[in-house]
């Protein structure tokens, strides 16, 4: 077996990453930090996707995330990074435990749908909430780290270090989790849940689980976004938001977490890239990319390593 | 033969979908280390008392006891964690993983009261007890194949390899040779009785090739429509005449219809 040097990769490109942050231009900085927010909220998705289960909803808990941060500074007061994420985390946390339970029944395309119509009616309610500046959102307080309140443009510096080391971290900490004996349950659940059952494991609780941890991971990504972005707005809750965590997902490859990462990187790039030389049709080039990957690399970019390293 | 307590017992056992009459009162007893033979046509019932012993089914009514204690209506996450375990008609396998990988599942989940979340499942130790496990089945040549690309005979073993991991004092084996080539059939046999025997398990497994059932079962129990038909020594249920008009008659007209 090949030594596994994933670990070590993730941790200096995450360590390259914070230190080159300073450097880099402020709109690269800005895209590569909403590019880690998803990469985080399709980690999570990755969960799912591994157990059979694709989730056209996680923009549930991306929202939450990023109302949860935009609430704990607007009405609690709060301005701390790590305290605004714990408040989605906890959102999160409770909200996906209690739908989980419902939803841990279900699989295939009543999952997918139940998923996406929690996600909007999440969605509908905000876009509703006076308080909550309906469909416009609302903006998010400048964030301070652990009492230091870095002064201008440095916040934009320290946000995008910790969506590095969140994204990293968890990818680093996922990378040992699939290969756990819950990392492989998930794939057994996909396959064949009756043998799991019979293996005196019950394929409902794998799900719960990665239900809930897909729904916090979710959540980050949403706060991480709120943060770069200082505004929140329904639309994270939009099955369109849910929808680019499942296109980052087929356009990675589900093999390693590696692979979501760097799509959400190369997404992100592309949607930024083609707004700018055509701003009416980045959905219809996108489109045309997914097309392409399900036609010729149906298991993702990632695949195409993996291809290169066995013809080496 | 050599038979000890009484470790299952099914009494007045029935399952019935709607107006249909899966199982009508059924009653047995497996001993300690006994090897059952179960014959019948199909839909006899054979499959429907495995799946009311193992949880899959709950039966309308009756009740199961193992080792003293009642598992009636358990699911069966939770009567595997008893000591019955089961192999299945058509192998219940994941199709994307390998036959290692198969193995060490079956370990993480049947030996860990917990699984893992950090913790790899692929280790030195993990690895050494599942090869030791493909061995003794002897498909560990197939260790690192994925399932989907294995001929049936080879799926059957690992299908009842990975519900031996538990060291079961019960073993209900349904229908292990089908879908297997016939001059699979009784090296099969061979190798899954073989490793049956050694763990002093109990084992009831169902078969259609009644050689097969005269040369490994003590005991032998015929199903017709619902119901046990004849239940005793090999010789004396396969020369009841019952039997002979009911089971073993159409066994043979089966075995016509193949050739």
């Amino acid at each position: 077996m090949l030594r596994d040097r994933s670990t070590l990769a993730l941790a200096i490109v995450m360590v390259a990453l914070v230190v080159a942050g300073p450097f880099l231009p402020a709109w690269l900085r800005f895209v590569g930090t909403v590019a880690l927010a998803n990469a985080l909220a399709v980690l999570g998705l990755l969960l799912l996707i591994r157990t059979g289960l694709v989730s056209f909803g996680q923009g549930l808990y991306y929202c939450i995330g990023g109302y949860a941060a935009g609430v704990g500074g607007k009405d609690l007061g709060l301005t701390d990074a790590f305290a605004l994420l714990a408040l989605g985390i906890v959102a999160s946390g409770i909200i996906s435990a209690i739908l989980g339970l419902l939803l841990c029944r279900y699989r295939e395309i009543f999952f997918a749908m139940f998923s996406m119509a929690f996600s909007m009616i999440l969605y509908g309610l905000l876009s509703k909430s006076q308080k909550l500046g309906s469909t416009d959102g609302f903006n998010v307080v400048t964030p301070t780290f652990l009492g230091y309140a870095p002064d201008g443009a440095n916040v934009k510096v320290w946000v995008f270090g910790l969506a590095v080391v969140l994204a990293f971290g968890v990818g680093i900490v996922l990378h040992q989790h699939l290969r756990s004996g819950m990392g492989y349950a998930s794939e057994a659940v996909r396959d064949n849940e009756i043998r799991v059952e019979y293996l005196g494991v019950s394929a409902q609780y794998v799900v719960w689980w990665k239900y809930v941890l897909a729904a916090v991971l979710a959540a980050l990504g949403g706060g991480i976004q709120a943060l770069a972005s200082g505004h929140v707005g329904p639309e994270m809750a939009y099955w369109t938001t849910s929808g680019e965590f499942v296109f980052i997902a087929l356009l990675g490859g589900t093999a390693h977490v590696g692979a979501i990462i760097s799509a959400a990187v190369i997404f992100e790039f592309i949607k930024t890239w083609v707004t700018q030389i055509s701003p009416y049709t980045w959905q219809m080039f996108l489109g045309i990319v997914l097309l392409v990957i399900i036609m010729f690399l149906p298991k993702g970019l990632w695949s195409l390593l993996a291809r290169m390293r066995r013809a080496s | 033969m050599s038979t000890g307590n009484t470790i299952l017992e099914a009494k007045g056992l029935s399952k019935s979908f709607g107006a249909v009459t899966a199982a009508k009162d059924i009653n047995i007893l497996v001993h300690e280390g006994e090897i059952v033979g179960v014959i019948g046509s199909n839909g006899a019932g054979k499959t429907t008392f495995i799946n009311m012993v193992t949880g899959y089914l709950k039966p309308t009514t009756g009740t199961i006891t193992f080792r003293g204690s009642d598992i009636t209506g358990l699911l069966p996450r939770q009567v595997v964690r008893t000591g019955v375990c089961r192999s299945f008609q058509v192998s219940q396998l994941f199709r994307e993983l390998t036959v290692l990988e198969h193995m060490l599942i079956a370990i993480g989940m049947m030996r860990a009261h917990r699984l893992s979340w950090l913790a790899p499942l692929h280790t030195p130790e993990h690895e050494r007890h599942a090869r030791e496990m493909l061995a003794r089945y002897t498909i560990e040549q197939h260790a690192g194949a994925v399932v989907s690309t294995l001929p049936q005979g080879v799926r059957k073993l690992l299908d009842i390899a990975m519900a031996t991991v538990a060291e079961p004092a019960l073993l209900l084996l349904d229908e292990p040779t089908s879908g297997v080539a016939i001059e699979e059939k009784f090296p099969l046999m061979q190798t899954v009785m073989g490793q049956i025997v050694a763990s002093k398990a109990a084992c009831l497994f169902v078969e259609h090739d009644m050689e097969i059932v005269e040369g490994y079962a003590h005991r032998v129990i015929a199903f017709y429509e619902g119901r046990v038909l004849a239940d005793g020594p090999v010789k004396d249920v396969l020369a009841n005449d019952e039997v002979r008009k009911y089971v073993i008659g159409s066994e043979i007209h089966r075995e016509k219809e193949k050739a």
